[in-house]
């Protein structure tokens, strides 16, 4: 399931090896992965999976415990001071008593080479909002200026971390559209989010993460049949791992106790021969949610 | 997808000089500080009305030094004015600290130094905006009289001396979050104002309290900025001066040292 990125020229995103610890806390675990330039990918997990930190970290706003962290084959930090990376937060990052304009003319005065204020505005769909104060403009019109804010330095990579929260159903849309237009332009685009939907609409690639590892990696579709099995769980005391583990389309056999449970693609096989072949009892069959595809991902991680 | 264009090829990107300092930055701080209700009245309206009701004290012509009590008050209020100026600059980075806003400007080149040193810049630049406030009702008030080369060294060094302030701004702003450090820095300043003589000169104080006196932040600068006029000038003040203001900044720069780990 894992894409072979191995590329040529440099990748514009390469983390080798990076764990980040906060305290006893493993926020990343071990994590590789290289980005291909013009790329859109999505970095899908649940809270806490450790997207924020990898984000931060692409940043240069925090340093890994180990490993390596380059963006466009240099230092996070050298990639930002050339204006190569940027990032869209989710909140924050503004000053009410500042007018739109203001803003972009700020924070452009900083690069050494920028696009014209007016153009990037307009390009965020607020060239009509620009002598407004930000503090009068509504969450998705700062969502807005944060991404022509973005967009000024023309960076090789952008960073979207849970980009469109709070965001109505027409504000994402609009939003994901700007995205999607802009990357034609050779721009890789990396963006956390916990939404699969949004993952598999927006993103050429999906890096399923969970508890700072990668669990998973690949198109869209890959990723959606992780979450499409199901959980078979029946009381079954002395089950033979074996035997269920090679009926194939069984992704994972946990035994806790006398129970046991099973997570699978082909739930009927499963169940068939618990049913038929095994004193088992009490059986349940439940569909696989995301969160539970990542719980799953993550077991067979662990016990592999 | 397309391959990397021109412009997205990272050997034609430059990093900007100075670390991201320009004038744009300083011009859009300077205008933000300006429209500012509150800190235009706190700071430039304030201290100028307390130098009208002061100056006109009774005893304003008696003579000090080179010149009078009017003159006396006069140098003590630009310093008043410029330190409550320079520390409602200063509270701001941490409030900005608190937006995101630090955040976001690192996402930036602006290099850290380049970022404290605009600060500074606009924290100066508002101080001597207070100084020439202050001087100028003292000027229409016709009262304070001395050569005009004190005048000028007085205000000059009450710029100097905003510095120690500006630093108190910084980590004042850090220790007490959000936009609530104004409303301890305001009533603080005024009563170390007291305390260190600006407003009343220490020689009307009782023995224990001006023996206290001594050790406070304000003594120090409000005798420095005094000496050209009354030519005076105790060792201990200057030490009094430079301590408070070193350990401001070290202040300062502690809480902002530790405020960057996890920004």
């Amino acid at each position: 399931m894992t894409t072979n990125t191995t590329n040529a020229t440099a990748p514009a995103v390469r983390l080798a090896g990076v764990t980040k610890e906060f305290g006893d806390v493993r926020a990343v675990w071990g994590i590789d992965l290289a980005l291909r330039p013009g790329e859109i990918v999505a970095f899908l997990g649940p809270n806490g999976a450790g997207k924020t930190t990898n984000i931060d970290m692409l940043l240069g706003l925090t340093k890994p415990t180990s490993g390596t962290v380059e963006v466009l084959g240099m230092e996070p930090r050298k990639a930002i001071a050339r204006g190569l990376v940027s990032a869209v937060m989710q909140t924050g990052g503004l000053l009410k008593d500042l007018t739109v304009r203001e803003t972009a003319a700020y924070m452009a005065s900083l690069f050494a080479d920028t696009r014209p204020v007016d153009e990037v505005l307009d390009r965020a769909g607020i060239a009509g909002l620009a002598d407004r104060k930000v503090g009068k403009c509504s969450g998705g019109e700062q969502q807005r200026l944060r991404f022509a804010m973005a967009l000024l330095s023309d960076p090789a990579l952008l960073l979207l971390d849970e980009p469109t929260t709070g965001m109505d159903v027409e504000g994402r849309r609009a939003f994901w559209s700007a995205i999607r237009d802009d990357a034609s332009s050779g721009r890789t685009v990396l963006f956390a989010t916990h939404y699969l939907e949004e993952a598999d609409q927006y993103a050429d690639r999906i890096v399923l993460i969970s508890q700072g590892q990668v669990v998973a990696d690949g198109t869209g579709p890959q990723i959606r049949a992780l979450a499409s099995g199901r959980t078979i769980r029946a009381w079954l005391p002395d089950a033979d791992v074996a035997a269920i583990t090679a009926l194939g389309g069984v992704d994972h056999v946990e035994v806790r106790g006398e129970s046991v449970t099973i997570h699978a693609k082909d739930s009927d096989t499963v169940a068939r021969y618990l049913l038929t072949a095994t004193p088992a009892r009490d059986l349940e069959i439940t569909a696989k949610g995301i969160e539970e595809a990542f719980l799953s991902l993550t077991g067979q991680g662990e016990s592999a | 997808m397309s391959t990397t264009t021109g412009t997205l090829d990272p050997a034609t990107r430059r990093v900007p000089p100075l670390g991201g300092l320009n004038r744009t930055v300083l011009g859009i701080e300077l205008r933000r500080m300006l429209r500012n209700r509150r800190t235009v009245i706190f700071t430039l309206v304030l201290p100028a009305a307390l130098m009208l009701s002061f100056g006109g004290q009774s005893g304003w012509d008696d003579k000090v030094g080179v010149g009078n009590v009017g003159a006396y008050i006069l140098a003590s209020m630009a310093m008043y004015g410029a330190a409550l100026t320079a520390a409602a600059g200063g509270s701001m980075v941490a409030l900005e600290r608190s937006l995101g806003w630090s955040r976001q400007l690192r996402l930036t080149p602006l290099h850290p130094v380049a970022y404290i040193l605009m600060k500074a810049f606009v924290a100066l630049v508002m101080g001597a905006l207070a100084i020439v406030a202050v001087n100028l009702v003292g000027i229409l008030q016709g009262k304070a009289e001395m050569p005009t080369s004190t005048w000028i060294q007085c205000g000059a060094l009450a710029l100097v001396c905003t510095l120690t302030f500006a630093a108190l701004g910084v980590f004042i702003g850090y220790v007490v979050p959000g936009e609530n450090a104004m409303q301890i820095l305001g009533p603080g300043l005024a009563l170390l104002s007291f305390l260190g003589g600006l407003f009343i000169p220490l020689s009307q104080y009782a023995e224990g309290v001006r023996l206290v006196a001594y050790w406070t932040p304000m003594y120090g600068v409000a005798e420095v900025v005094r000496a050209p006029l009354t030519h005076e000038l105790p060792w201990y003040a200057v030490v009094n001066a430079v301590g408070w203001c070193t350990l401001f900044v070290a202040g300062a720069a502690w809480r902002m040292s530790k405020d960057t780990a996890r920004v």
